[in-house]
């Protein structure tokens, strides 16, 4: 035990003596952070549109000011014909046009029901869909509120709907991606560093220098890995606070049990990270590897889009996927306050990513050539 | 002819390195083959299968209504039916369920004589957009049975809107992907390979040899770099090729436009990546600078996964500099518009003023850290 | 052949079609100096690299302070101390840390390291570098401290992969002096070179050409039967027969 304590605090020493990897190990995740927080999103603002009313009444005016109020919707000018809008939207000037056609005022009058043409830029697809919704919330409202206007009886509403959206009650992106990606940096950091770490020493000659000493492949794993571990811990508790103190991310459920969760977790993606470093040679191959099996955990993790979005088989692959489970586990606990008993079956599966990964790579690391 | 014959050699060499390390090759020409895929496949907001909770303390034959219209719908999935709402925090902090249509005793009651009839949904929202749109698709079930009820007369809403995807009628994300994952993948080869091949050369000491040669510096970097430049236009035209066998992603406009565009950006990034190489000490600084000065914006700032429109002004406007924000405009417009140069030119200037404010930049400091 | 502190028979080791040592028998006894002297890519470093238990054997057998190489490789790590071609050392560490750890995985106690460093840096006359970073030390600083750390942990064997590449005479010279001193207090030590000056300081010597061992004895025993006047000599007439006998 001495011996790893030891050398595990010499991995300490390398770390804090290297600059630029301090500087990276430090630094860089929390700029990405930030910055990732801020541009990860989904969530549209400012969709820029042309309004186009061939219709000029009260009515159409009333719905191009719904228009207007919305936070999502920023009108552009010089395009309010048909074909001077269809020229902005290919040029890209905008994204949505509205056409309000003519008769729209006399078809609410009559109470036969109108309509409006909304054309969408549907190149950003998963966008695309998301202005539909938000335009089309816009146009039911104004619906809405001409029916409740209208005299009474007719058309009163026979069911009143009530809505409530949980856990996300300000429908704020960066609630739902600050856990996220904090997993994916502490994941990233643990694993590329782990895999880089043992690569260097293999270019260096030093590893070849301990491979002739007596220590032990559990000690000397172990040693190598403690530091790191730590690392990731103490990333993660410092990314929860800024998540909260910055974006105001909250804390629903209990801490100690995400960082119980988060102990095991990193076990696996520290394990991943050896596991890479005994089949490369380079740092150079170290990264590319990290990078290639990072990108697909992370895409297949559900941090981006909802798993539950993706195809069948996707899903069924997706099972297979540490970070998956572990991105699902954090944002429960944060954001609706899971308890132990809610997050069973992901915890289980964390527990045997880290025995199964662990075990490979202390398995495959050899201390001698055959 | 001597001079060629040494640059043929130069390119050669390059050629011997990328080939030899086999996993750093495997890598790079499997990842945006695989990306396609994950990107088309994986990366999707659309929403197909909502997990559906009912609580219903006494049910009637109205709840019974509307409980099968939601269960006749492709979209809902009626997992769980309770009594009371007690147990629905567990069942969506699980994860079991997206969302919950709860009624209050009495329903089928007040809708018949004294209504409204009140019909509270609750919806996981902690993924906001997700969130919105399941809200909004239950809040339609509902209305639809509503005046189902009414007879005739006009529908529960009074405005109509039609709905016209242009471009991507589908709103397939791999067309939405693939421009993006062009500016990727000539990113990565260009100024990533680059910038580490020529930082190793000089952590090794052998750029010192080269430079001692009569070939000038600038042809030393065009023989490092020549071969990249191959790999990575190959690697464009395999990620188009199979984005259009698999997801049938069209090139609505020229294919000889969009590769020159392609090989304009890649003289972009393969300048950024000189410029890195030559300012930092090591390969590991300058793979770090790579990431954080060249993915990273690429990924994020560009538009390739997220919409410009989205990011915060301050990003929007640093996205402006990001050459890579201007090869997808270009790239999307092609494709999928099939626009030309007459209304790309813009774009282009844009990115070809980059390009050799860049190039210019990379040549000099090249030139005064070595010679 | 418990005896002997290095005992090789017939020890091969191929990398696909290519032997590297080919069927190599030698023994060393206890407290002697070894050389094992050859051409870069005689063989040498396999043949340590198999020895140390870095590398598996094709065929042939080898024991090292009495255990088998290809079994007890554990065993024999606690019993020998091993420097490499390549500086081994940690550069961003200083002079104590790099000891210290040596130490502390070879398993001293904390009393032992403090008691050993303090011989050892005044064996070197390093009193006043321990807390200087190893990367700052001058190349001979670096090969004799390299040296003194692999025997930190009193090993019954040493072996010594090239250690003076690169170093100066005078400091070739000192080198040698810790080699002898080691012997003294009775470690064995395997030295690789292709100094062949430095093949007069070892007490035997096998030359190794294309993998093989054309030559084994005292420097003396070698050079009277050719007539030689220096190993250089003995090793430059050895070579060419290898070579004119169309091996490689």
């Amino acid at each position: 035990m001495r011996r790893v304590l030891h050398l595990a605090w010499v991995e300490v020493l390398h770390l804090v003596r290297d600059r630029a990897s301090l500087a990276q190990l430090l630094l860089v995740p929390f700029i990405q952070l930030v910055i990732l927080a801020n541009a990860a999103t989904f969530a549209i603002r400012d969709t820029p549109f042309a309004l186009v009313d061939l219709d000029g009444t009260p009515a159409s005016r009333a719905l191009a000011r719904h228009f207007l109020a919305s936070p999502h919707f920023r009108p552009i000018s010089g395009a309010s014909t048909v074909p001077a809008a269809d020229r902005a939207m290919l040029a890209g000037r905008a994204t949505m046009v509205l056409v309000i056609p003519r008769g729209f005022d006399e078809a609410l009058e009559r109470g036969e029901g109108a309509f409006v043409q909304v054309q969408l830029n549907a190149e950003k697809g998963s966008a695309a869909g998301i202005v539909q919704t938000y335009a089309q919330r816009i146009v039911r409202r104004f619906g809405e509120e001409r029916l409740a206007a209208s005299p009474a009886g007719r058309l009163r509403p026979a069911i009143a709907v009530t809505t409530r959206g949980w856990y996300n009650a300000e429908l704020d992106y960066r609630q739902y991606m600050v856990p996220g990606i904090l997993v994916a940096l502490v994941t990233l950091v643990g694993t590329l560093f782990t895999a880089q770490n043992i690569a260097r020493e293999k270019e260096l000659g030093t590893l070849e220098q301990l491979n002739v000493t007596p220590i032990s492949k559990r000690a000397f794993i172990g040693a190598k890995l403690l530091p790191f571990w730590v690392l990731g811990m103490v990333e993660l508790l410092l990314g929860l606070w800024i998540g909260a103190a910055v974006f105001g991310m909250p804390m629903r459920g209990s801490l100690l049990l995400l960082m119980a969760i988060a102990a095991v977790y990193l076990v696996a993606a520290l394990g991943a990270g050896l596991l890479i470093s005994t089949i490369v040679e380079t740092q150079q191959q170290a990264m590319f590897v990290t990078f290639f099996v990072m990108m697909i955990y992370l895409l297949m993790s559900g941090l981006y889009t909802p798993v539950d979005s993706m195809p069948g088989w996707v899903r069924v692959v997706a099972e297979a996927n540490p970070v998956k489970h572990f991105v699902e586990i954090t944002r429960a606990i944060l954001l609706k306050g899971a308890g132990p008993g809610d997050i069973v079956k992901p915890a289980a599966m964390l527990a045997m990513f880290a025995v199964g990964f662990g075990g490979m790579a202390v398995g495959r690391y050899r201390k001698g050539e055959r | 002819m001597r001079k060629r014959a040494a640059l043929a050699g130069l390119v050669w060499k390059e050629t011997r390195h990328i080939l030899r390390d086999r996993k750093t090759l495997a890598v790079i020409l499997l990842m945006p083959l695989l990306q396609v895929i994950l990107f088309g496949y994986a990366i999707r907001t659309d929403i197909d299968d909502v997990r559906l909770a009912i609580v219903d303390p006494v049910p009637d034959h109205a709840t019974h209504a509307l409980r099968d219209r939601f269960g006749a719908t492709e979209l809902f999935r009626i997992v769980a039916v309770r009594r009371s709402s007690a147990d629905l925090d567990g069942l969506f902090a699980s994860g079991r369920i997206h969302q919950a249509v709860v009624f209050q005793p009495g329903f089928a009651e007040r809708l018949a004589h004294d209504g409204p009839a009140p019909v509270q949904v609750i919806t996981d929202a902690a993924e906001p957009n997700t969130g919105t749109a399941m809200q909004a698709y239950a809040t339609a079930v509902i209305r639809e049975y509503e005046s189902g009820l009414r007879g005739s007369g006009p529908a529960g809403a009074a405005v109509t809107a039609s709905v016209r995807m242009r471009f991507n009628p589908t709103r397939e994300s791999a067309n939405l992907f693939v421009p993006g994952l062009i500016a990727y993948v000539i990113t990565i080869i260009s100024a990533l390979m680059t910038a580490i091949s020529l930082s190793r050369e000089k952590e090794t000491g052998t750029m010192e040899v080269l430079l001692v040669s009569p070939l000038r510096p600038r042809e030393i970097i065009a023989g490092k770099v020549a071969p990249y430049l191959l790999i990575g236009m190959a690697t464009v035209i395999l990620v188009l090729a199979e984005a259009r066998l698999i997801f049938g992603v069209p090139l609505r406009g020229s294919a000889a436009l969009l590769l020159a565009e392609g090989l304009l950006f890649t003289g972009t990034s393969l300048a950024l990546g000189i410029l890195i190489s030559a300012r930092t000490p090591s390969q590991r600084v300058a793979m770090t600078a790579v990431l954080a000065g060249t993915m990273l914006p690429t990924v994020m700032l560009s538009g390739f996964i997220f919409p410009i429109e989205s990011l915060p002004a301050p990003l929007r406007l640093l996205s402006v500099v990001i050459p890579a924000r201007w090869f997808v405009e270009i790239a999307r417009g092609i494709m999928l518009k099939g626009t030309g140069l007459a209304e790309l030119w813009q774009e282009t200037v844009v990115l070809a003023a980059m390009t050799a404010a860049l190039l210019a930049a990379s040549m000099r400091s090249f030139r005064t850290r070595l010679e | 052949m418990t005896d002997a502190a290095i005992s090789a028979r017939g020890l091969t080791r191929r990398f696909g079609d290519f032997t590297a040592v080919d069927a190599i028998t030698f023994d060393v006894s206890k407290g002697e100096v070894f050389g094992f002297l050859g051409a870069n890519g005689a063989g040498k470093t396999t043949a340590i690299r198999i020895l140390t238990g870095l590398l598996a054997p094709s065929a042939g057998a080898a024991t090292v302070a009495g255990h088998d190489v290809a079994r007890e490789g554990e065993a024999i790590r606690r019993r020998i101390g091993y420097m490499s071609q390549r500086f081994s050392l940690y550069g961003d560490l200083t002079v104590g840390e790099n000891i210290r750890l040596y130490g502390t995985i070879y398993g001293l106690t904390p009393a032992q390291i403090r008691e050993r460093t303090g011989i050892l840096l005044e064996r070197l006359e390093l009193g006043g570098q321990v807390r200087k970073r190893v990367a700052s030390l001058p190349l001979g600083w670096k090969q004799k401290l390299a040296f003194s750390v692999a025997l930190l942990h009193e090993p019954e064997v040493v072996f010594l992969d090239e250690p003076t590449g690169g170093v100066d005479p005078v400091t070739r010279r000192q080198f040698w002096e810790l080699i002898y001193a080691a012997a003294e207090r009775g470690t064995t030590v395997f030295v690789t070179t292709h100094y062949m000056d430095e093949a007069e300081y070892c007490d035997r010597v096998a030359v190794m050409v294309a993998g093989r061992i054309e030559a084994l004895g005292s420097p003396g025993e070698l050079k009277a039967p050719l007539g030689a006047a220096t190993m250089d000599d003995v090793f430059v007439t050895l070579a060419r027969a290898g070579a004119s006998r169309g091996v490689r």
